[in-house]
């Protein structure tokens, strides 16, 4: 059995995953190395916010407190937060980017396909429609550690030292807390460990094919699930929420 | 990007419904032909205007010339009779 409490928490989590890669995805808008890429980025930030809007609404629903999803979205901080942390770090350069965005797709794509066969039908329903988009996020992402990863010396380098500095933060990916295993023996969420070998034979070949070194599995961060953050969160969120922040109840 | 100047051009067809033909939509650079794919999807399909793509790199396009338009387009214009129009249909032939 679970209660409205796990799925809500659950739900929300979702969205915070999604509104916070979003964010961060929509920095690269105008800044991206070249106009097709800034445009195919764009496109993959509004996938994300899409997203978002679909688990804030659900979460919404859910809520006991009955906040709507703008107020989920804009007027909780840092420690209501409830986003991994690979998600909310800072988008660094192009390398950096791509290597959190491959390892992420990775791991969206067998998560959505199992969230599909959720016995929550809005789940199901949300997952349906982003697994699509996620199939093609990983074909991108995938191109690119190809590109880069057995392109120039410096694309090389400097997605390799991406990766090291990222792989602590996919463990994350894989953890869940005692609710949401209460939600996987309900056969609500997908059982997140079960995922890792999906997630290994999604990275690890393309790793070898782009001559990059899988990093060793030597530390692991975690706590976003606990709104223990980075302190890049609390930035980020400054500028997603400033609008709502200075001029409450502000519409469009 | 120091990179982009040598990014090649390609054209991109789009076709909006089975059934119509590619059309031409616009262009691109990208690295090679499969990249190109994914850029056309992304800059020219945003709003479902298709169910196909095409993209063919630029330089591969060869195009009549505009001082060559006088021998290749001129001599139709006195050539009714290879209009449809030119022929007088029988009455049971509508709408030609």
């Amino acid at each position: 059995m679970h209660d409205t409490q796990a799925l809500f928490d659950y739900t929300l989590g979702l969205a915070d995953d999604s509104l916070v890669l979003g964010q961060r995805i929509s920095e690269w808008c105008s800044h991206a190395p070249f106009l097709e890429e800034d445009v195919a980025l764009a496109n993959v930030a509004l996938d994300y916010i899409g997203r978002a809007r679909m688990f804030f609404g659900y979460a919404a629903e859910l809520d006991g407190a009955g906040r709507d999803e703008d107020a989920l979205a804009y007027l909780r901080d840092c420690r209501q937060y409830r986003n991994l942390l690979i998600l909310e770090l800072p988008r660094g350069d192009f390398a950096f980017s791509t290597a959190r965005q491959f390892l992420v797709d990775a791991f969206q794509l067998p998560f959505l396909e199992a969230l599909c066969a959720s016995r929550d039908p809005q789940l199901a329903a949300i997952a349906g429609k982003a697994v699509k988009e996620s199939r093609y996020h990983y074909r991108r992402s995938r191109d690119w550690i190809l590109r880069l990863g057995d392109g120039t010396a410096e694309s090389h380098r400097r997605l390799q030292s991406a990766l090291e500095e990222i792989w602590g933060y996919t463990h994350e990916m894989f953890r869940a807390g005692a609710a949401e295993q209460g939600l996987v023996e309900a056969g609500i969420a997908p059982d997140r460990i079960a995922l890792r070998s999906r997630w290994d034979a999604l990275v690890t070949p393309v790793l070898e094919e782009a001559t990059l070194t899988r990093p060793p599995d030597t530390w692991s961060v975690d706590g976003g699930r606990d709104g223990i953050h980075t302190e890049h969160l609390g930035h980020l969120l400054a500028e997603l929420q400033f609008l709502q922040r200075s001029y409450p109840g502000l519409q469009w | 990007m120091d990179s982009t100047p040598h990014m090649p051009l390609f054209e991109v067809f789009i076709r909006s419904k089975r059934g119509l033909d590619h059309k031409h939509v616009g262009s691109l650079h990208a690295e090679d032909h499969q990249q190109a794919l994914e850029y056309a999807r992304d800059c020219y399909t945003r709003r479902s205007e298709g169910v196909s793509i095409w993209v063919v790199k630029s330089s591969d396009i060869v195009a009549s010339q505009e001082e060559d338009a006088g021998e290749f387009f001129d001599p139709m214009d006195d050539k009714p009779y290879r209009h449809a129009t030119h022929y007088r249909l029988p009455e049971e032939v509508d709408n030609m």
